[in-house]
Order: C-alpha cells, then structure tokens, then sequence
C-alpha cells in the first residue's frame, strides 16, 4: 500500500497505481484508495458519494465542479485526488450549517438563479468564496469574477442578483 | 488516461533525481494544463512527479526586483501590493487570464510551461502535427485556424503561446532559476522560448529533468507607467485574440523610454523591438504609432483563417499606446 501524508514521500509499493489519500472533506476525516489518476472530482463523488459536485465538461472549461481546497475555489477535475492529500475540502454539501441552508444558497432560492440546476453548486461555491475574497463591489466585477462559472441555462442575471443580494447584507 | 506512478519529493534535489532518471517521468505542479492534456491522451507520462509540496512558494520583494516562486499561483501573485504598485501590467495580464479557479490552481512556473491551446496540437486523432511528432505535417496550417500565432511561424508549425502573463514579463526582461542534473543556471525569458518556425516540436530550452524553481522579476522604475490590453472573443475568461504589454517613461509630451510585448500573435511570448526603437525619443503621434505596429507586424505568416490579426495586433497596440501616453496612472 502506498501512502502519503502532506510533506513527507510516498513509499513505493507493489501497487505503484494506487494511492492513499488522506483529507478532510466537509469537516470530517475522509480515506479513499484510489488509482493514482482519480481526479479530485472522481473521488468525491465516487468514493465519498458526495454527488453534489457535479462533472461538467470534465476539462476545465465550465465550473461545475468547483469546490474549496483549503478554502480556496479549485476546479477539482483538474486536480489529482493525490493531490489533495492532507488538505481541506469543502463541497456544496458542506454549505449548509445545522440551522439551515447557507445565505448563499436562501438567495439563489430567493432570486430563482438556476434553471436546470447543473452548474448551481459550482456557482455557489464560486459564490461563497467571491465574498471572501472581497470581489462583489459592483455588479460588473461579480460578471467578471464569476465568469469561471458557466450557466448553460444563462441564468447569470439571476445570479449576479442573488450574489449582489448578499454582498450588499454582508457589507450593511 | 495512461497509468502513471505517483510521486510527492519533499526536496527540489529529490524531485530533479526522480525526473533525470525516468525519461517517461514528467513533473506536475498545478496541473491544469497537465491533466487536460493526460485525459485527451495527448500526454502520457508514466510517472508524474509531484512538485506542489517543494518550498517554492512565496514573493520576496528586493529592492528591484520581486523573487517569486515559482510554484506561487497565479492569484497570489496578482494579490501581491508590490506588483500593483510598480508591474501594473502583470498584475492586469494575470487578473485577464483563465478564471480565479484556474488561477488559483496554476502556477506561475507552470504558465510559462503552458502548452499551446492548437486543438490539433490537442487531438491525438489529427496524425499531422510537427509538433507533436517531427515532420509529420500540420494540420492547423491546412484546415481551419483562429487561435493560432502569425510570428515566429511559418507553414511547418502555428501553434500560439497563450499565455497573458509572459507578455509583460518579457517585456520587463524577467528571467527564471532553473535547477536541473547539471546544476542551476539563470535563463533571461528573451532567451527560454524557442520560435516555432526555429524548430516547431521544441518548445523552450528546458532539458529533461529540468526545473524552473524561481521566477525573477525586475520592477518599473519610479515614474514609469504600465498597463495590458486583452482583445477577445468574450469579455472575460477567454484567451487572447491579441494584446499588447506596454510600460513606458514620459518626459512631457515625448516618450522617453518604452517596452512593449505583444500576445496572442506569436508562437513564443512576443518582444516588439523594432517598435520600441520607432517610438523612444518620439513624441506622441498616433501615425506613428500604427507604423510601430505595421513595423512589427511585417514579418507575419498567415493562413486565412489567422489574417485578421496583422490588423488587429496594429490597432491593439495602437490603442494601448494612445492610453498609455494620455493619463498619468
């Protein structure tokens, strides 16, 4: 068995495809043996069963597969499950709080930013972390630092409302 | 996807071993080139060794100039005050590409590596790609190109370097720390490329094994003013049809000195000379700002699908030009 653990080396092994990983995905301790080419994406959703993230165009291009990697907005097909070895993942399943759903998710709610639904919980993880990150000031810098976020629906003027909805609460 | 080994060095020493002694080893840092590129069986590395954990992070800012390493991503180092404040259009060229997800994932060593974003380049069914496999042909030149370059190319290869970000760096003259199996040496960006039309299946002048630890980047000085123009298909989170990287000193109403890159056009991150030597001492005048253009844009090889860009590379850099000499920033 081939284990990592964050800075210090893989062992070989006699499986060298395979690959432990060790993270902390919605505040609880998780543990996938994977191939070594699981993408973060894959183990989520097949190994942790967390479905919520969803697989777009599985190459970079859409967004609907962004999580938070120690608390920063990742495309997690893009990232080797490896790769999140020893780090914090939160999903949109980790959004809601033991009083309910997330403010981001209430406005998305309010202001019927989705359509289809695919590319929502890429968009509200974006969301999350463009608030964090101190980028809602206008409308057309949450257009800009949102456009990581594809929404084939083209629900985007719902979503800019909600998005605007809780910066202006949050900044009240 | 190829099976491949994983490995995760703790020491750039360790990490340059693991590479020199597997020539199917590859590095891997942020991956957002890398695993596009695996998934589409373009490249199939059988051992990827993993460079994210090395303690190549971080800025140091010297007096002049800023020590990045070179495994900072992309937003870390557009969130830096310093590179606001005295590399305006580095910070503008970073904030212009990918998304803040993509940004946050790649890293700046790593987009100097990018790979060029030809879709035949991408498309392990197209067998005519010179670079990809020598002297079999290309595809892009016969078929239907857009994003591809029309300088530093010619009909054996138009494979375009994306990249936003190495445009001012080459314009600034920044230069990156490479360790590899022979020691470390210090490599000027206006020397790491290689021209598509000098040898279309070498990229840069990286040997295997090698490993770019640092990038080093020297700061305007007092009084200059800099800024990037991105022109694009969609407003935002799209790559460069052209653009242009201009830093400059005015003394009046005369430029008195100038650096400009342009992207979008070249097969390496393009450094406009002749343009500069036009416009230094010059005062400011629009004719001659196009015939700075024209002037660069003279050597260009195009298919029909790439020829609007001789204009519109003119009128990018024109344009840039005019803001850039209007208002102090």
């Amino acid at each position: 068995m081939k284990t990592t653990r964050s800075g210090t080396r893989a062992p070989s092994t006699q499986d060298q495809y395979t690959v432990d990983v060790f993270t902390v995905v919605n505040g609880a301790p998780a543990q996938w043996r994977v191939d070594t080419r699981t993408t973060l994406l894959e183990a989520l959703r097949d190994s942790a069963g967390l479905t919520g993230t969803k697989r777009g165009c599985d190459q970079g291009a859409c967004g609907a597969c962004t999580v938070h990697v120690d608390g920063a907005r990742v495309l997690s097909c893009l990232m080797l499950a490896a790769q999140a070895d020893g780090r914090q993942i939160t999903t949109v399943e980790g959004l809601a709080g033991e009083s309910g759903l997330h403010p981001m998710q209430e406005a998305f709610l309010r202001h019927d930013a989705f359509q289809c639904g695919f590319c929502t919980s890429g968009q509200l993880m974006s969301a999350v972390c463009l608030l964090r990150e101190g980028r809602a000031g206008s409308d057309a810098e949450i257009r800009e630092y949102m456009s990581g976020n594809l929404c084939r629906c083209g629900a985007y003027g719902n979503i800019v409302a909600a998005v605007r909805e809780i910066a202006d609460g949050a900044g009240a | 996807m190829r099976a491949f080994v994983y490995d995760r060095p703790t020491a750039v020493g360790e990490a340059v071993a693991a590479v020199a002694a597997d020539p199917q080893a590859a590095f891997l840092a942020g991956g957002t080139t890398q695993l596009d590129l695996m998934k589409d069986g373009v490249w199939t590395p059988d051992r990827l060794v993993d460079i994210t954990r090395l303690p190549l992070r971080g800025i140091l800012v010297e007096s002049q100039q800023l020590k990045v390493g070179a495994l900072t991503t992309m937003e870390q180092l557009a969130a830096e005050p310093v590179v606001a404040q005295r590399l305006a259009f580095v910070r503008e060229a970073l904030l212009h590409g990918a998304s803040v997800q993509l940004r946050n994932m790649a890293t700046i060593g790593g987009n100097l590596l990018q790979r060029t974003r030809c879709r035949y380049f991408r498309d392990p069914s197209v067998s005519a790609c010179n670079r990809r496999s020598p002297d079999s042909g290309c595809a892009a030149v016969d078929n239907v190109a857009r994003m591809h370059a029309v300088l530093g190319v010619d009909e054996r290869c138009i494979a375009l370097h994306a990249s936003d970000v190495a445009v001012p760096l080459i314009a600034v003259e920044a230069s990156v720390l490479v360790d590899g199996p022979s020691g470390q040496r210090r490599i000027p960006l206006t020397e790491f490329w290689v021209r598509a039309d000098e040898g279309p299946s070498i990229e840069n002048v990286l040997g295997h094994g090698d490993l770019i630890t640092e990038i080093d980047i020297p700061l305007l000085p007092a009084g200059w003013r800099s800024g990037y123009l991105k022109v694009r298909d969609r407003a935002s989170y799209e790559f460069a049809l052209t653009s242009a990287a201009v830093a400059l000193q005015m003394d009046g109403d005369m430029i008195a000195d100038i650096r400009i890159a342009l992207g979008g056009v070249g097969s390496v991150p393009w450094r406009a000379r002749e343009a500069e030597d036009m416009l230094r001492g010059t005062h400011v005048d629009p004719v001659r700002f196009e015939q700075a253009g024209r002037a660069t844009m003279a050597s260009a090889f195009t298919v029909p699908g790439t020829a609007f860009k001789v204009d519109l590379a003119v009128r990018t850099l024109s344009r840039q030009l005019l803001t850039m000499t209007e208002a102090p920033r």
